[in-house]
């Protein structure tokens, strides 16, 4: 039996899609074939009825051009006052976007889809504004006439011989939720017209008039309707998929659209992007640069660039094929993406230099077998009027902002030339040296060495120069006769032709060479710098390391001063905290970020929004959110926006979006690891207080409430044993609270250092001094090194340090045996050790000693909570120091600390 | 009790030390007044002409060192002051504000009662009248009108400043200097910067004075205040 349940894939997708759609607020467009048939009329009369259904519909922005019926139906519908701007003088007036975002109806009028925002908006287009409400769940009603859609206005252009300059992707029309006609057959329309109803601006009336005739508006017409259709159709496509009626589904096509640096070039995307959507077919568009493309002056370039984007706003993937031969990239692209179908313009050599040369689609022809070729004519055969505009489009500045140059080479390109003449020169003395003892063929051989010479070293031109002047010199010098270009033996006729079209296509191909080389390496340089910025972020550490990485890369590859922002802990951009490095962008627009962050889309120069930031904003993703925004400051947009830039760029991104998240993720499980830590450490800590401070309250509230309740019946040495019961346990209590509270405070990082210059015998001293009494009955032998030697320190908590060893060794040594204290001072430290004669340390316990609540023996009389050793870890740690235990040989054992002496001591002046 | 009894006025907000001051000083032959904030301790030692003042540094109603202040403007009473651990900051200022001694929280009735006789013993000797004229601790001896000093009767050669140093810890036995008031006292006010200068001439003087300089029994160190010249 046949499975004609739907595919999963594709109908989880679906259900992706909705689900997306649902979150978003809908768009309806009320479309019509030309300005008059009541589009805005149509759309206000629908929102009224919303508006009685009790939804809040707002006004954003309505033309209502003075007519008296649309005006009447907008009282009493709430209408957002609009935007001033005040642009060289004059006022406009626009839809203000971040008032309606802020009213948040559930329905929102903005007219004219196709409109242009005055210079200064947030958004070139009025139809991103919608976009921008649509993606915060607001519903839209909009107007749109069929002539703005993007992939017909060439169309129309030929129709009525008016194009229009605002136009939408098709993709917004296609997106839309709902589509509604507004029809008026053209004859009521021109009644219409007539009666004054429909608004027409004044500086075009003859131009409108044109464009008005009854023929223009048939095919209008037709147009609109068929759009219309074609959208009923694709839903309709859409309905049968969802209900597995298989028979319709088509296998995936995928479409190929070759273009080149030509006014072709247009026609042939709105041509692939009809002929995708009538097979419902993937379309890609490709443009092959050869080397001699390269060689194109970069606003031809900057054209193709523009088409690219065209293409990628109809909806369109777009490639940039590099290879010398055009058909042989072509071919082995479509094998690779099994495509189906090529368009491309006819060839434009004819006649003998077709033959000659041959063309991109005879070669497809020829061996292309399983591909449909569908062929462009090109619009110069058929009308020399229509090239023109098409041409004047072409010029046009592709991206907005685009203007900047790089400065052309011409100084090495002068450099070139002028060696052209020189090894030209050269070649002419030697051979005018060797005149007579050298056979004038040999002497066109060693003229096409130089010319081969110069090829190699200065590309083509200075070549084809190199060629020409040899050939010149050659007739001049060495064919007679001599001193004139007239050749008497037509023989030397061939030769000269010869030489020149030696020298030119030698020249061609070591040129063709040159680039080819230049090409492979700096695809190579590509790739190593990638990798190299992959193999710098995977040894990063820290998301400040990535950072910096990231940065220094995107700078050495993009040539753009950059900064990568991060949202605060209340999601709002804000500056790195660190220190700027030198490829640091300083000054970026957290305005601009913030959009960027919270709408995951690209924005600033260049851009759709907000092209008036002078830097280019990109979101940087993690695994399922934007992580951060990237602001780079372009030297040239073209290093930035050309497609395989921005695929490296985009590979850039992600690489560093990983290795963010790698970061984040990491930093995440370590801090789960550290609560667990503080879990357990906060369980031993309650346990090592309930036990040390219970014990002692124990024989202190004991003995207290002993003397308070009898204090007749007690005699006075049982008062004064009791007494002295108290004193000791309240100490030994206040002992292990000042150590807990010591910890707290150095794990809390709170304590600042109050490092001066002590002599240390001072700290040794005072130390000792506190411990007078523990320390009884025990030699204390010191060992310090002569003079006076200095320590910057803490001296309160260094002492702390001491007194913490020096009761450790009091405690788990026996009564009365000697305890030393020494210091060493080395070049860069100083190691001050407190040594015992005590059993040592457990083998294998060093380490563990200086643990929070270890204690080396389970006895409790005189214990410090097990803290003292981890104070003492600490007090050194923050000093930048170490501490360490260990065993000495002949017994004992020995703690000892370094401290760093990173700065020399002050001078004393002295006494005179 | 007799009328010559030494009248302490104890200000300290915690009841249950004013208790135990309280109680311990009055068993011990002083008479005692206590204050629970610093307003009304201010007012005490109008009315009640006291020998000796004990001050907790953590009063409700004003800064302990705003107290010493008030009473340095009109008495050279003896201070003693209570502080918490690890307030050394709140020391000093209130060692250099002019009080004559501190004692940290917790701390046992024996420190105390020493501090105060050391207090009340300095308060005897007044403090306009020409200091005597041969100091002698433990087995120091300085003659400051000579300017001799002896270690167990060996003559000592110092050289100006250490002497200098010596004789401001002489003028100020049992009490405690802060650096800055020693730097002040002997260097003067142009060398407030050089802290690490007491502490060098500090260790110079141990080591010709100690025993052992590594364990002073005379010139102690006030950890993280200054130092004491211990007064047997």
């Amino acid at each position: 039996m046949q499975d004609i349940r739907p595919d999963p894939d594709a109908l989880l997708a679906r259900v992706e899609r909705d689900q997306a759609k649902a979150r978003r607020g809908r768009l309806k467009i009320f479309f019509g074939a030309a300005a008059g048939v009541g589009k805005t009329f149509a759309m206000l009369l629908a929102a009224r009825e919303r508006r009685a259904d009790n939804l809040d519909v707002v006004v954003g922005i309505v033309e209502t051009h003075g007519r008296k019926e649309t005006q009447a139906l907008l009282a009493g519908l709430e209408t957002l006052p609009l935007r001033r701007i005040d642009y060289k003088g004059t006022v406009l007036h626009e839809f203000d976007l971040d008032a309606a975002l802020k009213r948040r109806p559930a329905i929102m009028l903005v007219d004219e889809l196709a409109h242009s925002n005055a210079p200064g908006s947030r958004h070139p287009k009025r139809w991103q504004d919608i976009h921008e409400l649509l993606e915060a769940g607001i519903d839209v009603y909009t107007a749109l006439n069929v002539q703005h859609l993007e992939s017909l206005n060439d169309d129309i252009g030929q129709i009525s011989g008016i194009r229009v300059w605002e136009t939408i992707p098709d993709t917004v029309f296609e997106d839309a939720d709902e589509v509604e006609l507004v029809d008026l057959p053209p004859d009521e329309l021109l009644n219409r017209l007539k009666e004054g109803k429909v608004y027409l601006p004044q500086q075009a009336q003859e131009a409108i008039n044109h464009f008005f005739r009854k023929g223009n508006l048939i095919a209008l017409r037709e147009l609109a309707l068929r759009q219309t259709a074609s959208r009923v159709d694709a839903e309709m496509l859409d309905y049968r998929e969802d209900h597995a009626i298989r028979e319709v589904w088509q296998v995936s096509e995928r479409i190929l659209v070759c273009i080149g640096p030509n006014p072709l070039a247009e026609r042939l995307v709105r041509a692939g992007k009809r002929l995708a959507t009538s097979l419902r077919a993937e379309w890609i568009v490709a443009y092959v640069e050869t080397p001699q493309l390269q060689r194109l002056p970069a606003e031809k370039r900057d054209g193709v660039l523009r088409i690219l984007r065209l293409a990628e706003q109809l909806g369109a993937e777009t490639v940039t094929l590099s290879s010398p031969d055009m058909s042989e990239a072509l071919i082995r692209f479509s094998r690779q993406r099994n495509i189906g179908k090529i368009v491309i313009g006819k060839p434009s050599r004819r006649g003998w230099r077709r033959w000659l040369f041959g063309s991109v689609v005879d070669t497809l022809v020829s061996r292309a077998h399983n591909i449909n070729l569908y062929l462009l004519g090109s619009p110069q055969t058929r009308e020399r009027g229509a090239a023109a505009p098409e041409l004047a489009l072409f010029g046009k500045s592709p991206l907005p902002g685009l203007r900047q140059r790089i400065p052309a080479k011409t100084k090495r390109r002068y450099l070139g030339y002028l060696s052209a003449f020189a090894v030209t020169g050269l070649v002419t003395a030697a051979g005018y040296l060797l005149l007579g003892r050298l056979e004038p063929a040999n002497l066109v051989m060693v003229y096409l060495l130089g010319v081969i010479f110069v090829a190699s070293r200065f590309g083509r031109g200075p070549s084809v120069l190199a060629s020409v002047l040899g050939v010149g010199c050659f007739d001049l010098l060495f064919v007679q006769p001599y001193y004139s270009f007239s050749v008497a033996d037509s023989q030397y006729l061939i030769t000269l032709s010869a030489m020149l079209a030696v020298g030119i296509v030698v020249s061609n191909l070591t040129a063709n060479v040159r680039s080819q080389a230049k090409v492979a390496a700096h695809r190579e340089r590509r790739a190593a710098a990638l990798y190299s910025m992959s193999r710098e972020l995977g040894s990063s550490q820290t998301e400040t390391d990535v950072v910096r990485v990231a940065v220094k890369h995107l700078y050495a590859e993009f040539s753009s001063r950059n900064v990568i922002l991060f949202p605060n802990a209340n999601g709002r951009m804000a500056f790195p905290a660190g220190k700027a490095i030198a490829e640091s962008l300083l000054g970026a627009d957290l305005s601009v970020a913030q959009w960027v962050f919270d709408h995951n889309e690209i924005a600033g120069q260049g851009t759709d929004t907000l092209p008036g930031a002078s830097a280019v904003y990109f979101p940087i993703h993690g695994d399922d959110q934007v992580l951060g925004v990237l602001a780079l400051l372009p030297v040239n947009l073209r290093r930035v926006f050309l497609p395989e830039q921005q695929k490296l760029l985009e590979t850039f991104l992600r690489q560093i979006g990983q290795a963010i998240g790698r970061i984040r993720f990491s930093e995440r499980a370590r801090s789960t690891q550290m609560q667990m830590e503080a879990e357990r450490l906060r369980n031993s800590l309650l346990s090592a207080i309930s036990h040390d401070l219970r014990t002692p309250l124990a024989t202190i509230i004991g003995s207290a409430s002993t003397i308070a309740h009898n204090p007749q019946k007690l005699a006075p040495q049982d008062i004064v044993e009791l007494g002295q019961g108290i004193v000791d346990e309240a100490e030994r209590m206040a002992n292990l609270v000042n150590n807990i509270l010591d910890m707290a405070k150095l794990e809390a990082g709170v304590l600042e250092l109050n490092k001066q210059w002590y002599p240390l015998e001072e700290i040794v001293g005072t130390a000792l001094n506190q411990l007078q009494a523990q320390l009884a009955g025990r030699p204390v032998t010191v060992k310090l090194p002569p003079g006076i030697p200095l320590v910057l320190v803490d001296s309160v908590m260094i002492e702390q340090v001491l007194i913490n060893l020096l009761e450790n060794a009091v405690r788990y040594t026996p009564a009365g045996s000697a305890l030393e204290i020494s210091a060493e001072f080395g070049d860069s430290s100083v190691e001050i050790a407190v040594a015992d004669r005590g059993p040592g340390i457990p083998r294998g316990q060093e380490e563990r000693l200086f643990e929070k609540f270890y204690q080396g023996r389970q006895e409790t009389a005189q214990s410090g909570g097990g803290l003292g050793l981890a104070i003492c870890r600490a007090i050194v740690e923050i000093h930048g120091g170490a501490i360490s235990a260990r065993n000495r040989p002949e017994g004992g054992a020995v703690f000892a600390f370094k401290l760093p002496l990173d700065q020399p001591p002050p001078e004393v002046e002295p006494e005179e | 009790m007799s009328k010559t009894d030494p009248v302490i006025i104890v200000i300290e907000d915690d009841p249950a030390i004013r208790r135990f001051l309280r109680t311990s000083l009055h068993s011990n032959g002083y008479k005692v007044f206590d204050a629970e904030t610093g307003k009304q301790g201010l007012v005490e030692l109008g009315v009640r002409k006291p020998n000796l003042l004990i001050l907790d540094l953590g009063l409700p109603d004003m800064d302990g060192v705003d107290v010493i202040k008030a009473v340095r403007a009109w008495s050279a009473l003896p201070i003693i002051i209570l502080s918490a651990r690890s307030g050394e900051q709140q020391k000093i200022d209130a060692l250099d504000a002019g009080a004559d001694d501190y004692l940290t929280k917790p701390f046992g009735f024996g420190e105390l009662q020493a501090r105060i006789r050391v207090a009340l013993r300095h308060a005897l000797r007044p403090q306009d009248s020409a200091p005597e004229s041969v100091f002698t601790t433990g087995n120091l001896q300085v003659d400051l009108s000579s300017r001799v000093v002896k270690v167990d009767g060996r003559e000592i050669h110092l050289t100006p400043i250490q002497y200098r140093l010596l004789s401001v810890l002489v003028k100020n036995a049992g009490k405690v200097l802060t650096h800055q008031q020693i730097l002040r006292e002997v260097w003067g006010p142009n060398y407030q910067e050089h802290a690490h200068y007491p502490r060098i001439y500090m260790s110079q003087l141990r080591q010709k004075l100690e025993a052992d300089p590594a364990q002073p029994k005379l010139l102690l160190t006030e950890s993280g205040l200054g130092y004491r010249l211990k007064v047997w």
